[in-house]
């Protein structure tokens, strides 16, 4: 079932982050259509923050009790500092965790990787086949990651996989599965498509069926019973098929922090979608003031901003009304009833994203890849009227 | 399990102290696991040295008022072993 916000512990009684995520940069490499960045990206690649700045973020971010750190982008190894960033985070005692599509990732990084405590790296793989892999990343990776992933085994790290699904790899489950076993793969987290960023712009385009996804469950859960504990895999439930939302984050600034390439303090990762935020940066604020006394990472904690029919209902210290995001980016309203739930007034718009995924007009839709061109189309308004009728607009 | 077999933690897994939550806590890929007072003092003596024998001798002298400690350190033990967490010492 759905290891929800990464397995972290959702027991805390206090507020505190036990997650930072750092997107360290929002360059990438690849172009993939599935892609949460915001669209506007090529906006976020200016003003990075130097090593520096990252090193006190990791440090303010610990005192404040996180542990678990997520180095991630954008492609985080288009920085050559992560080596720094690494080192600075053993001895600060975070687990670290490199999230990465394996791309740039040579012996001799690795071996300063493993030097320095870097715990764990996570690669992205995308199909069994080239021709999907290549497609879906707009690039030539197929052989890269297999290399790589060879790679990460030799030097001793557990081999995590994240394999993100959707309508074009979503016949393959088994073959990804006999595939990552065969690489010895330890984790393995099938991610059904969320819908944020490019991947809300290309919906039609990459959302299976309810059919599909049962099946693919199906077999995820036979293969399950078959390796047993060797390899733990993960299925995440795509939530546009669940009668109610998830809880979004574990809860709104509850236990994860996210640090962006220019500094930028949020409490998810597409909360830039939202409207009216000034979200905190590490540049003018300190992290403390961000997570305990920001009014943005203040905004949705609790449920007094709940309307209804959330306010009233049984269920919402379960799901928290759900995301706010995409509350907002399919109702128009962020303080809305996530519409994925059954008993949102907006239910409707869900219904309907399901119904045009299987209308073969809108299924073969070109496919927006998340590259600079189209992200300064987004950034300039070319492609406004597109990102308009989700309210997507950045 | 036989009580004379000696654990170590898995690889990939870390164990440390939290001062940020006062507890015990288990690190790994992307994930944390809170331990209460109990079950962080029995991991904290997992260290491919001592055998589950010796650490319920251990407990024993340390907790003194604490009934039945075998059975909890063996449970203990054995939801580690389950959970992937702990490893035969070799």
């Amino acid at each position: 079932m759905t290891q929800q916000n990464n397995g972290v512990a959702a027991s805390v009684t206090q507020t505190q982050p036990l997650w930072l995520l750092a997107e360290v940069t929002y360059r990438c490499p690849l172009h993939c259509a599935f892609c949460y960045n915001p669209t506007d990206y090529a906006k976020h690649t200016e003003n990075e923050l130097s090593t520096e700045q990252w090193i006190q973020a990791l440090r303010d971010a610990r005192k404040l009790g996180a542990i678990q750190l997520g180095i991630s982008g954008g492609e985080p190894l288009l920085r050559d500092d992560i080596e720094d960033i690494v080192i600075e985070a053993r001895k600060l005692g975070y687990y670290s965790n490199l999230i990465t599509s394996g791309v740039g990732l040579t012996e001799k990084r690795i071996k300063a990787f493993k030097d320095g405590g870097l715990d764990h790296i996570q690669l992205s793989m995308h199909d069994i086949t080239e021709e999907i892999n290549n497609f879906i990343t707009n690039t030539k990776t197929f052989e890269l990651k297999k290399k790589v992933a060879a790679m990460i085994k030799d030097h001793g790290y557990p081999m995590v996989l994240n394999v993100v699904i959707h309508r074009y790899n979503i016949g393959h489950i088994k073959e990804i599965l006999e595939m990552a076993e065969s690489l010895g793969a330890d984790f393995v987290e099938l991610a059904n498509t969320q819908y944020y960023g490019w991947s809300l712009i290309n919906r039609s385009q990459l959302m299976p069926t309810k059919e599909q996804i049962e099946f693919a469950e199906k077999v995820t859960n036979e293969f399950r019973s078959r390796v047993g504990s060797k390899m733990k895999i993960f299925f995440v439930v795509p939530d546009y098929f669940s009668e109610r939302p998830k809880k979004c984050m574990n809860g709104w600034g509850e236990v994860f922090m996210i640090v962006t390439a220019n500094g930028d303090v949020l409490p998810c990762h597409s909360a830039r979608v939202l409207p009216g935020m000034e979200f905190p940066n590490i540049k003018q604020h300190g992290l403390e003031w961000a997570w305990k006394d920001s009014p943005t990472f203040n905004k949705y904690r609790g449920d007094k901003w709940m309307k209804e029919p959330c306010q009233t209902c049984p269920e919402k210290e379960k799901d928290l009304a759900g995301c706010r995001c995409q509350a907002f980016l399919l109702t128009g309203d962020a303080e809305a009833a996530d519409p994925v739930c059954s008993l949102s007034p907006n239910h409707h718009v869900i219904l309907q994203a399901i119904e045009d995924a299987k209308n073969p007009k809108l299924q073969s839709q070109p496919i927006h890849f998340r590259t600079d061109k189209n992200s300064k189309k987004f950034v300039e308004g070319d492609l406004k009227e597109l990102v308009k009728e989700f309210h997507a607009l950045p | 399990m036989n009580n004379t077999e000696i654990y170590t933690l898995a690889p990939h897994y870390r164990f440390q102290w939290e001062e940020a939550q006062q507890s015990y806590v288990m690190l790994f890929p992307e994930g944390m696991i809170k331990l209460n007072g109990g079950a962080g003092e029995v991991i904290r003596r997992v260290d491919g040295k001592r055998s589950v024998d010796e650490i319920v001798h251990e407990l024993k002298l340390a907790f003194p008022d604490v009934d039945d400690i075998e059975s909890d350190v063996v449970a203990m033990i054995q939801l580690a072993v389950e959970k992937s967490w702990l490893v035969l010492a070799n």
